[in-house]
């Protein structure tokens, strides 16, 4: 019963943070109906600027802000200067943006960092919490990911430019023509994300070493997530998120079979599940169209 | 006087087709204009193409303001507010939160309240449906959240395309009744594009008749109405 207990709050720690990757991936979903297959590696390259402020003697904190800032405005240039200009391209042109992207941050990441594994500091201290239960760091993650779910959820219900967000994903054309600037919405959409990308990636970063391709699985559970959840809803991509950490962490536990080595294959049994079950996700909406 | 929009040689197309082949006309500062025509006459075209939302040729002149060239977000920010086709509603936000969204271009702080408030004052129906999903309304009732939400820009001139477009004919009623006050109380300028000429007409002061992207007749409105023949060959009643 303990090591069930225990399996779960560990599956709740670091579906926090798959949650965080499907929610910036939501985000960038709702804006531009396409997945970024990079939202990863921006992470990850955002973890590495974290880690050489701190390395560079920065605290902790402050390489965190500063680290947020950073990617946020990395996410709007990105978006200004590759994706605007191919706005209406067919969906063809940002798949291949977006591998282009992985492969560009992948490579610079090693090029500058090399692709040596290095340790990324907890700012949660060590020792054990709850009679052992959970490490301070999950506890942290989970609070950091609340926190977050918590400002976003603050921003987008009771901030006018929230409201405007979320107009411009809803109905692009008719937010328009009440004067909202819809492409400076989807530049802060990519911003948003790439930020809380960059947080998922300095929370996950002292649990699975940095290194260059740190987050390529992240990802894949957070687009479990957020197709568990439904790619049009950022609770659902949360939900998604946490189930997927707890599924994975109990079939690991649990069915001798799978273990370690097999934990990956049930994110992408997931998606393959939920794609052919219930393709709209959990808690997402359908779509229907007019014609 | 000086017309609050004045059109000339307006012209749009769709790929290789033509849709508007030179229009010239205007519209009088606080009146109420109607554009009628049949479908495929280019109505909609026309004010797509006023408020940027396709590429268009031709001078448009707002309030002494070029405007052919700007782009959407601006000739909103102008006072040109767009009641679209289709109702242009935000499905899943609440009936508030869209007519919020109205007055986003515009810095409106404390006022948003005592604004949305006269909405309601014209629309009863929609402050009881204040925290529904906008998407759950009824057909009229989105008609009217669609002229409740191009209100509250404090818009100077509205163009509204065919708010008649699927309602049954007491709601028809209704939504002109609503413009109708709204023109006494707002002084707001109208441009009505309409397929529903016999109500057009008995709001409008002045019509235009589209005839395959040409300006086929122009007149006062009462004219229009009581000349039978052009209402036998155009309006088909």
């Amino acid at each position: 019963m303990e090591i069930f207990i225990q399996q779960i709050v560990s599956g709740i720690a670091t579906g926090a943070i798959y949650a965080c990757m499907a929610l910036a991936i939501v985000m960038i979903y709702q804006a531009i109906h396409n997945l970024n297959f990079a939202q990863g590696e921006m992470a990850m390259f955002s973890t590495f600027i974290a880690w050489q402020l701190i390395a560079w003697g920065t605290p902790y904190w402050i390489a965190f802000a500063l680290t947020l800032a950073i990617s946020f405005i990395g996410g709007v240039v990105i978006e200004r200067l590759v994706f605007k200009p191919i706005e209406n391209a067919p969906i063809l042109s940002y798949v291949v943006v977006f591998i282009a992207l992985f492969a560009i941050f992948n490579s610079l990441a090693g090029f500058i960092w090399n692709f040596e594994i290095k340790p990324f500091p907890t700012p949660f201290g060590s020792g054990a919490l709850f009679g052992g239960l959970m490490s301070p760091h999950q506890a942290g993650m989970i609070v950091v990911t609340v926190v977050v779910l918590a400002l976003l959820y603050f921003f987008f219900r009771f901030t006018r430019i929230g409201l405007a967000m979320r107009a411009a994903a809803v109905n692009p054309e008719s937010a328009r023509l009440v004067g909202i600037r819809v492409s400076w919405m989807t530049a802060l959409g990519w911003g948003m994300a790439s930020a809380i990308g960059a947080v998922a990636g300095m929370m996950i970063a002292p649990v699975v070493f940095l290194e260059p391709n740190m987050m390529v699985s992240i990802l894949l559970y957070g687009f479990a997530g957020a197709v568990l959840g439904g790619l049009t809803s950022p609770v659902g991509a949360v939900v998604g998120g946490l189930a997927v950490g707890v599924i994975e962490n109990l079939a690991g536990t649990y069915i001798p079979v799978v273990g370690p080595e097999l934990k990956l294959p049930i994110a992408l049994l997931v998606i393959v599940a939920v794609l052919v079950v219930r393709p709209s996700g959990l808690m997402g909406r359908k779509i229907v169209q007019r014609v | 006087m000086k017309p609050l929009l004045s059109v000339r040689g307006l012209e749009a197309s769709y790929g290789d087709l033509k849709v508007l082949r030179g229009l010239d006309f205007s519209i009088a500062e606080g009146s109420v204009t109607a554009l009628l025509g049949a479908n495929g006459a280019g109505k909609t075209t026309t004010l797509r193409a006023l408020c940027g939302m396709i590429a268009r040729s031709g001078e448009i002149e707002f309030d002494g303001r070029s405007i052919g060239r700007a782009r959407t977000e601006d000739i909103v920010r102008l006072g040109i507010a767009h009641v679209p086709e289709g109702r242009g509603t935000f499905f899943n936000l609440t009936v508030e939160e869209n007519l919020e969204l109205g007055a986003m271009s515009r810095p409106a702080g404390r006022e948003l309240t005592t604004d949305i408030q006269r909405i309601y004052g014209y629309f009863p129906r929609l402050e009881e449906r204040r925290r529904q999903q906008a998407g759950t309304l009824s057909g009229g009732e989105q008609q009217m959240l669609a002229i409740g939400r191009a209100l509250m820009l404090k818009p100077r001139l509205m163009l509204l395309d065919e708010p008649s477009f699927g309602l049954a004919p007491l709601i028809v009623e209704e939504v002109f009744r609503i413009l109708a006050h709204v023109r006494e109380t707002m002084k707001v300028s109208m441009l009505l594009v309409e397929q529903n000429a016999n109500f057009a007409l008995a709001l409008a002061d002045h019509a235009y008749l589209l005839e395959t992207g040409e300006i086929a007749i122009a007149g006062p409105a009462e004219e229009i109405r009581n000349n039978e023949s052009i209402r036998n060959a155009y309006l088909g009643y």
